[in-house]
């Protein structure tokens, strides 16, 4: 099996949050271009199949002629001065692309690390990006890059050949100097760029170094902002600060779907400084300091109309029967292969299940926030956002002005995962500061972005299967309500396939979450796949093998249980171990889990997890495994406990005290193999980690307890009841 | 109403006017421009915006800004001296214990709230000692090792 095309992740059903696309306009020309930046060398790559315009809608529109071509990727500016400076759109959530990103520009100018600036996620100075997910990165724009910077490492050679009159052969690129080999004369990059104003397109083909010459890439480094970071000196948004600027807060409904039925602000507007900003529904606060901004939220007299909201109880009943018509799948998020009647009457063993996955919370540590501020009918926005653009379309709808009157700019942010896909706090700031006449910060509270941002779907998923004597699967049937279609389909060999995804009304608003429903397609299939091996008898290793062709996803469940030492060794009482493996955005990962459970209490804990992973081409080991080890730290919160509980259109455990998320105690021994394919793709890696780990642990508990879970939180209180037959 | 209050952090003293009811984390923040110490939750769950008080890590979120007045505050930006990081910011750079980094200040903070308190802590020690600290991207066993890293070059280093 191949990688998914592009297109398919963009159009993840899940990514409900999205909406429309935004428009895009591309506004430099390339006069524009130098003033903007400067005189020098710039260097533009362009992308292969228009990614941009697909989410418009739009097609291909190649052309060039008069302004810019307006499938962009990134640029690469060689000032005058020498200095190096990349602009992408991508943003830097924590999956430290700042530094891998920085690492194959150096690969290719020769450059050091500390000398390229990288300018991300700015809609003034860099190219339109549809936004930084879905593992698209490292394939797409870490490749980008490369050429751009592989391309101007050409153009400084062409100048230094022309200035020296030599055959370009005779130079080479080294330590930020153009040399030449015979004389060891060498040029500093300013002594070429200075005075120059050469623009460069390059599109699919321009020689990169291959991966057997990577010195920078492929290596573990520092990360680049790492000493700003442990000083403190690293902004986010939430701590811009503008001249004259305000403290906004927002008044929140009272419950989902509550709209404003009388609002006494004469309290709040009493306050020194305090100023009431009431637009429709939405009513805000500016402050001159943020605790007088929250007194004068509390201040504030509302009543609220209230409709009728579903509760968590009806949760898994509503998902299966508030249907709805699916658009824009094109039928890929059906599938059938031969005949379900035919598959079953081969079964020996048949088995039909039904799984639920609980709405969860991103929960970044930095909530929501935005700096925003008018000049002259233009409006600035700092916000924390995976979609500078997409932002930036929201604020130019909201407020009527075209985008070129708008700009976004996010600073590094204290994470995502999948849920800053939006611009909420952005918007509220903007209506706040155009108010105001002022400079307005809102950050919204931990509260605010428990409530008020979008969740994790819930889902529910059911597998009707069968398989014959031998171990070998012939029927497989699979149903998923609402969580979303990702990873959908198995890669395990079966001649029988239904597979189906339904979208439903969501009680709640939901969208994106790191690896979207891969992580609960593969919770239903690798829990399955243990019922069906605990049914026949038969080791899980030895029937997932016994079922499974693909090359890549056997060698990291080989690699996962040989080091986790699967088979061997008789586990102690009340421990027990499971294991999972899959795919998804083009990586393959296996994990094995050992838990132990304390017979009386119930009580959990996964005491060891070996997970062995693999995504191509390796660019940053030490960073990947970072990633690998905290989408599986943070894959054991909704495993094991995290779970939104909401009644009549609240949100009833809105905060870290009610809602718990792993902490230092949750965490097991860890061990990561990193399997590095160095003839193929790098492909993303911040995501697939994640979906192997609850059905591993799931697994593990069956096999110390006895107990099999199929519903994710599986231990709501640290406990584990056995609630259901097994 | 607002008073008048004298603070020492980081070793300077800080004259500042304010509603006493308000909490440390909010002036530091908002007053001080002193951005190392971060919002993660004000109900003390999450240890983004811990800070050290006479030496001992706080949550300077839901402590008031009137108790810390005639007392040593230290923050992330104190512990750098003449240029040169903490044995505990030297160790999470070289161990790589940060994802977006937000939670890590914190980390830091508390951290050396630890190693002053027991210089050879065991793992088990640090993982109970830091429960209180949240890190969202779950850097856990890198923060861990890079503590234990830390706790070794400042015995290494000691007299
Ligand atoms: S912000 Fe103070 S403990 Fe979370
Ligand atoms: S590094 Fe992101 S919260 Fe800890």
């Amino acid at each position: 099996m191949s990688e998914k095309p592009l297109s398919e992740v963009f159009f993840e059903p899940e990514r409900y949050e999205l909406g429309s696309g935004p428009t895009y306009h591309f506004e430099l020309s390339r006069r524009d271009f130098f003033k903007a930046l400067g005189g020098g060398i710039v260097v533009i790559s362009m992308l292969k199949d228009g990614l941009a315009d697909q989410e418009s809608g739009r097609g291909r529109q190649r052309e060039s002629g008069r302004g810019m071509p307006r499938e962009i990727g990134a640029w690469l500016h060689l000032g005058e001065d020498g200095s190096v400076t990349v602009y992408t759109g991508k943003v830097e959530v924590g999956q430290d692309i700042r530094t891998s990103l920085t690492q194959v520009v150096a690969e290719e100018l020769r450059l050091s690390l500390a000398s390229i600036h990288l300018v991300m996620g700015d809609t003034d100075l860099t190219p339109f990006d549809m936004g930084t997910f879905g593992s698209q990165t490292t394939p797409v724009m870490a490749a980008q890059l490369r050429k751009v910077s592989a391309a101007a490492r050409e153009v400084l050679l062409d100048l230094a050949a022309g200035q020296l009159q030599v055959d370009r052969n005779s130079l080479g690129v080294a330590d930020g100097k153009v040399i030449h080999y015979g004389t060891k004369q060498s040029f500093g990059f300013a002594q070429l760029t200075k005075g120059q104003k050469l623009m460069k397109l390059v599109g699919e083909n321009v020689p990169t170094t291959h991966v057997d010459q990577w010195k920078v890439a492929g290596k573990t480094t520092q990360k680049v902002s790492a000493r700003s970071i442990v000083t403190g000196k690293h902004q986010y948004t939430s701590d811009l600060k503008r001249p004259e600027m305000l403290y906004g807060k927002v008044l929140r409904p009272s419950a989902f779907g509550a709209t404003l039925d009388s609002l006494d602000t004469r309290a709040a507007e009493s306050m020194a400084g305090v100023a009431v900003v009431r637009d429709g529904d939405f009513v805000g606060i500016t402050a001159p300091s943020e605790p007088v901004a929250s007194q004068a939220l509390a201040a504030l007299r509302a009543e609220w109309k209230t409709s009728p909201q579903p509760s968590g109880q009806e949760l898994f009943k509503l998902l299966k029967e508030q249907r709805v018509e699916q658009q824009g799948f094109d039928g890929r998020s059906s599938y059938t292969l031969g005949s379900m009647a035919e598959g079953m009457a081969a079964a020996h063993l048949k088995l039909e299940r039904s799984y639920t996955v609980a709405y969860i919370a991103h929960a970044p540590l930095e909530p929501r926030a935005a700096v925003a501020e008018w000049k002259d009918g233009k409006l600035t926005v700092w916000t924390g956002t995976q979609r500078p653009f997409g932002v930036r379309a929201e604020l130019g709808e909201a407020f009527r002005i075209p985008e070129t009157q708008v700009r976004v700019i996010v600073p590094d942010t204290g994470a995502a995962y999948g849920g800053k896909h939006t611009g909420e706090a952005a918007i509220e700031a903007a209506r706040l500061a155009k108010a105001a006449g002022k400079p307005v910060k809102l950050v919204w509270t931990r509260e605010e972005e428990f409530t008020w941002a979008y969740f994790r779907p819930a889902g529910v998923i059911e597998i009707r299967s069968g398989v014959g004597q031998d171990g070998t699967l012939t029927a497989w049937e699979f149903h998923n309500y609402n969580s979303g279609a990702s990873a959908l389909r198995p890669l395990y060999d079966i001649p029988h396939q239904k597979i189906e995804f339904h979208a439903a009304r969501s009680p709640l608003r939901q969208g994106s979450y790191r690896a979207l429903a891969a992580t609960a397609n593969h919770f239903a299939r690798e829990t399955h796949m243990d019922e069906l091996a605990q049914g026949l008898k038969m080791d899980p290793l030895e029937f997932r093998r016994k079922n499974l062709k693909e090359v890549r996803l056997r060698a990291v469940l080989d690699t996962a249980a040989q080091s986790f030492g699967w088979g061997k060794g008789r586990s102690l009482r009340g421990q027990g171990v499971g294991m999972a493996c899959g795919f998804e955005k083009g990586s393959y990962v296996a994990t094995c889990a050992e838990v132990s459970a304390d017979p009386p209490s119930g009580q959990i804990k996964i005491t060891r997890v070996v997970t062995a992973f693999e995504c191509g081409a390796v660019i940053n080991p030490d960073n990947l495994k970072n990633q690998i080890e905290g989408a599986i730290i943070q894959g054991i919160g909704g495993a094991l406990f995290e779970a939104i509980e909401f009644e009549s259109g609240k949100i009833l455990n809105p905060r870290f005290s009610r809602y718990r998320v792993p902490r230092f105690s949750d965490v097991p021994q860890l061990e990561t193999i990193l399997v590095d394919r160095r003839d193929l793709p790098s492909a993303g890696a911040g995501e697939t980690p994640i979906v192997a780990l609850a059905p591993a642990v799931g697994n593990a508990i069956f096999n110390a307890t006895g107990i099999r879970l199929r519903s994710l939180p599986m231990a709501p209180n640290g406990q584990v009841k056995k609630s259901v037959e097994s | 109403m607002v008073r008048s209050l004298k603070l020492q952090i980081n070793g300077t003293p800080y004259n500042v006017n304010v509603e006493p009811e308000r909490s440390l984390l909010s002036i530091l923040r908002d007053e001080l421009g002193l951005t190392g110490s971060k919002y993660g939750c004000g109900e003390g769950q999450c240890g983004a915006c811990s800070v050290l008080v006479d030496g001992r890590p706080v949550r300077a979120c839901i402590t008031p800004v009137t108790v810390t007045e005639g007392k040593q505050i230290t923050t992330v930006e104190g512990l750098e001296k003449d240029g040169r990081l903490h044995p505990l910011q030297e160790a999470f750079i070289v161990i790589g214990a940060m994802q977006c980094g937000y939670c890590i200040p914190g980390m830091i903070i508390s951290a050396v709230g630890l190693l002053r308190k027991n210089p050879n802590p065991t793992e088990p020690e640090i993982r109970r000692f830091m429960e209180g600290n949240l890190c969202r991207c779950g850097t856990y066993p890198r923060i861990v090792a890079a503590i234990r890293q830390a706790a070794q070059a400042q015995r290494g280093s000691g007299p």
